[in-house]
């Protein structure tokens, strides 16, 4: 429960109200996030319909392997893939997101520049984001096919959806293409809310672009860009559509643990599936944390400095939002 | 900090939830009661059913079930369309079962889904004598079975087909070959055309997908190899397996085959062809019409013709067999109906209809001598040809990892990332364990 009751009958009230008009939400925290997790973590720890007996029928019901499944996904046969999928995935997100970060920012600035036609350059920047993914991918599919648009514009044939360094870069590109805008978004929403006098103070002190952007746009837009920056984090690590859609299944090049544990699920291995899955939860978990402790990423911060400053006027917060027991 | 810090928790949490539902949903897979006992079930109980199949393009299928409904009120048929992607409609097809839904009556199952099906209690043993299975294709009959016992009932079958430009060949002034080393020569004839300078030699399907297996499988068989023994037991490591594979290699290394063909499906080899890049190809029998359209979008329209497979030496090529069965889920009501409706389904007139509308290969052999049919679809003797020395990719209960593991060495072998010889020796480790 969220409630601090120190501070007599009055508070303890307050508490016991603010927690029958919460539960709602925790239950249906409990149904969509709670129950998923705890399932996929039991159904990690067994193994189902692995046999076959004499008439050919395959044995029915499932065994406890214990962490079997995780064993087998660090050492073993199936070790390598594992890597492979591992290394993938934090490949895709550190170059992409890097690359997003830069290039959305300077679409944002350019969005927030620009004096005439304002909306049809910020749409025009939006429609990658606006395109479903696998569309997305099956449009990329089409330039990077043999005979197709990319090949056409470097003059030679690169065969983009083979395996190897082409079909990682192929998968960048178009994720890139595709999500900048996203950033740009969000960082255009942090340029707009920077007062104008901070600039022409600036000026006033001979204060150059590049020193204006660098000492007070980024630094003003920082809260929103770390944030944005963190959902693509958590967005790329669970990439699955468009390495699928575009380069295909079971390429060992573009091979991420969405992919990994999704074949493993069709495969009807559901046991390492859910294993895959819940590693890679950890992982997206990790990464979430050490965002919001190295770089105070702060989801809800306004709202929540918004709050705090309401409350210190009267007395202490009773409740503090934001603390959830997933 | 405490908010910030289970806030981003909190998102992780959100973020992997889609993920997690992939394996929350298999949870009544196991945990359920054991299915059923090995005695084939009786097919009781009419009414209303379904056909779950992937997308019914020339819309005979609706055609054929308004009729079957306007005679039989009571027991109507409602047809629900799957994806087009054959993986697709595997997932769709698996999720149903494992939650035992009796939403789903009839199965349109693809050939090689018969034994994970049949082995998994998802579909039931059909009754022998029902059916007048003697006047079927006998390879495609043998695609419904597993294990001796009758699973399904052929609706279309599939062969595979050399397509070649018969405008060229008779320039050059060669016959279409019989041989892969036929093939080679008359291509250089081919190429030796000034207007043909450029062109490919030949194509099938190379990109890792369902399609390299049956173009490996093939150039295996036609070399006198096999991927499995009568007994089930894998065999790739042989001479003959690897004659076959490196035929293919060889052809990549030295142009034979375009580059780019390692990327190419169905769809990729029929632009490339109608494009007139090509020589050969080998395609399934569905793109005769399409490439023979005068609509412009084919630039070899009526300039081509098909032919039986190439071999390595004696024989003729083998054809990997494809094609359709309809099987009955285990989880159905109104199983007696679905029995009628297979039956009318695969009649002769059905499957006529059928032809005529789609150009789907039939499993019944009298329609592949019908004159009159023999002259909308020039090709259904060759194809008959096809079919019936066809072989069936491996019957595998986790057929999904037999595919992948031949998908991964013909595929090594074919980008030149292992040779030959190392590619099928860890496919033969591979399949002995996925086989035995």
């Amino acid at each position: 429960m969220t409630v601090l009751p120190r501070r007599g009958r009055a508070a303890g009230e307050a508490g016991r109200l603010a927690a029958l008009l919460l539960s709602p939400t925790f239950v249906v925290l409990g149904l969509v996030v709670g129950y998923p997790l705890v399932a996929a973590l039991r159904e990690s720890l067994y193994q189902t319909g692995q046999t076959v007996d004499a008439e050919g029928f395959v044995v029915q019901g499932e065994r406890f392997v214990g962490l079997d499944n995780y064993a087998a996904m660090f050492s073993g046969p199936a070790a390598a893939r594992f890597w492979n999928a591992f290394g993938n995935t934090t490949f895709f997100t550190v170059v992409t997101v890097a690359a997003e970060v830069v290039i959305g920012v300077a679409m944002a600035l350019v969005m927030h520049q620009a004096l005439r036609w304002r909306g049809i350059v910020r749409a025009g920047i939006l429609v990658p984001w606006a395109i479903p993914t696998a569309v997305s991918a099956i449009l990329w599919q089409w330039i990077f096919q043999a005979d197709g648009v990319a090949n056409a514009i470097i003059g030679s044939q690169v065969l983009w959806t083979t395996e190897g360094w082409q079909a990682k870069a192929a998968v960048m590109i178009a994720d890139i293409w595709k999500t900048a805008p996203f950033i740009g978004l969000l960082v255009l929403a942090g340029l707009q809310i920077i007062p104008r006098d901070v600039y022409e103070a600036a000026r006033v002190d001979g204060a150059g672009p590049v020193r204006q952007f660098f000492s007070i746009t980024l630094p003003l837009v920082r809260p929103v860009l770390v944030v944005a920056v963190l959902f693509r984090v958590l967005d790329t690590l669970r990439m699955f559509d468009l390495p699928f859609v575009l380069i295909g299944n079971r390429k060992e090049s573009v091979e991420t643990l969405t992919m990994l544990a999704w074949d493993e699920a069709s495969n009807l291995r559901f046991g390492p599936a859910a294993a895959y899955a819940t590693v890679l939860f950890g992982y997206v978990a990790v990464v979430a944390l050490v965002f919001v402790k190295l770089l105070g990423a702060d989801v809800i911060g306004e709202a929540r400095e918004r709050i705090r400053k309401d409350r210190a006027r009267k007395e202490e917060p009773l409740v503090r939002p934001g603390v959830v027991h997933a | 900090m405490a908010g910030s810090k289970t806030t981003g928790l909190r998102m992780a949490a959100l973020a992997c939830v889609g993920l997690l539902a992939v394996s929350c949903g298999s949870d009544s897979g196991g945990s359920g009661s054991p299915g059923g006992t090995n005695a084939a079930p009786a097919l009781e109980g009419r009414g209303e059913i379904t056909m779950v199949t992937g997308k019914d393009t020339s819309n005979n299928m609706q055609r054929l079930t308004d009729e079957w409904n306007a005679q039989h009120p009571n027991e109507k048929v409602r047809i629900v369309e799957l994806p087009e992607s054959a993986d697709a409609q595997r997932q769709q097809l698996v999720q149903n079962a494992q939650v035992k839904s009796d939403s789903y009556t009839i199965l349109n199952l693809d050939v090689v889904w018969t034994a994970e099906f049949a082995a998994n209690r998802w579909v039931v043993e059909l009754p022998r004598d029902e059916f007048d299975l003697e006047n079927f294709l006998k390879p495609a009959v043998d695609t419904a079975e597993y294990r001796g016992r009758l699973y399904a009932v052929p609706v279309y079958s599939d062969g595979g087909l050399l397509y070649y430009r018969k405008d060229l060949l008779a320039k050059a002034g060669v016959q279409p070959p019989k041989t892969w080393d036929e093939l080679t020569a008359a291509c250089q004839k081919v190429k030796a055309l000034p207007e043909a300078a450029a062109i490919g030699c030949y194509t099938g399907q190379f990109e890792k997908f369902e399609g390299l297996t049956v173009n490996f499988a093939e150039a295996v068989n036609s070399a006198g190899g096999t991927i499995v023994d009568e007994s089930g037991k894998p065999t790739v490591d042989t001479p003959q397996a690897r004659a076959g594979l490196d035929k293919l290699v060889r052809g990549f290394q030295s142009g034979v085959i375009p580059q780019k063909a390692i990327t190419f499906k169905e769809e990729d080899g029929r632009r490339s062809f109608q494009a007139g890049e090509l020589v050969f190809m080998r395609q399934w029998p569905y793109q005769w019409a399409l490439a023979n359209k005068t609509d412009g979008s084919s630039q070899v329209a009526g300039k081509f013709d098909v032919a039986p497979l190439p071999s390595d030496g004696a024989g003729p090529g083998v054809s990997s067999l494809g094609g359709h069965n309809f099987a009955i889920s285990a989880f159905a009501r109104n199983k007696a109906t679905a029995l009628d409706f297979i039956k009318y389904f695969t009649n002769d007139v059905s499957q006529r209809s059928n032809l005529l509308a789609t150009s789907q290969a039939p499993t019944r052999t009298k329609l592949y001598d019908d004159p009159e049919l023999g002259k909308q679809f020039p090709y259904l003797p060759i194809l008959k040809q096809s079919i019936l020395s066809a072989k069936p990719r491996p019957k595998a209960v986790r057929y999904g990892d037999v595919t992948t593991a031949i998908q991964e060495a013909a595929y090594a072998a074919l980008t030149g990332a292992k040779d030959s010889g190392t590619a099928l020796r860890e496919l033969q480790v591979k399949l002995q364990d996925l086989l035995k």
